[in-house]
């Protein structure tokens, strides 16, 4: 089963996230996004949480990684997607106070 | 006085992917009190914060290719209260005030520390016990609503 999908448009890669993510999803997830970051290097990361029917704070882990790794190359982050439960947990963390991060 | 409507006991080894096998096993105990599917989400979520915890903390001291186990005891109770008990008997928390701090936490990156603060806020009552070489108990309960 696919954890997440990975498509790059001009100077933006997607990850279209489709599993639950936990701490044994993120691994998997976090080497891929890291390799496309490396290779493709885009100005954009944009994470898709729609697909995403849970998340813990693995998931929380996750992102701020990935918005310290993308802002080592210079790109933003952007987070999509995120509903109920998930953006109950966003709005715990206070992850929507990073810089070079933006949550829609 | 209280009563039990179920109970369970789980035993599984310390090993990520059982992380969701909990997650499955504590909803689908959980679905005789018929809960809205927020207070199964908030449960879940707890659960899976517990489990992850031991997994990822409880035996790191154990050599290569031996395995610790996770125990999950639950009740349900006809006042509609859920209560779950996820231990080890793993290396234990020196200081248990401290590791529930948020954004305490030992071990490789991406991990955020967040796990008890998590615990705490998505269930009515958090209790954590623990003893250096012996283990750590975290004992959760929920109430649901009538």
């Amino acid at each position: 089963m696919a954890t997440a999908t990975l498509s790059k448009k001009g100077n933006t890669l997607t990850v279209r996230l489709e599993c639950e993510i936990d701490h044994h999803t993120a691994k998997d997830i976090r080497e891929r996004i890291d390799r496309s970051l490396d290779s493709e290097r885009p100005g954009e990361l944009i994470l898709d949480f729609s697909k995403v029917s849970f998340m813990d704070s693995s998931g929380i882990g996750l992102i701020i990684g990935r918005v310290e790794r993308a802002s080592s190359i210079g790109a933003a982050v952007t987070v999509t997607g995120a509903s109920g439960m998930i953006r109950k947990l966003l709005s715990m963390s206070g992850i929507e106070k990073l810089k070079s991060l933006r949550i829609v | 006085m209280k009563r039990i409507v179920n109970e369970m006991k789980l035993r599984l080894p310390a090993r990520s992917q059982n992380e969701s096998v909990c997650r499955s096993a504590i909803s689908a105990f959980c679905s005789e009190l018929d809960p809205t599917v927020e207070e199964l989400g908030d449960i879940r979520l707890a659960v899976s914060e517990a489990v992850t915890n031991a997994i990822v903390h409880a035996y790191r001291e154990l050599p290569m290719g031996e395995v610790g186990y996770v125990y999950i005891s639950a009740r349900l109770y006809d006042t509609r209260e859920v209560s779950v008990e996820i231990s080890d008997n793993g290396c234990g928390i020196e200081n248990v005030d401290e590791a529930m701090k948020p954004a305490f936490t030992t071990g490789s990156s991406d991990r955020c520390g967040m796990g008890f603060l998590v615990m705490e806020n998505f269930t009515d009552q958090l209790t954590v016990r623990s003893k250096v070489g012996r283990g750590t108990t975290v004992l959760m309960r929920k109430f649901l609503k009538p």
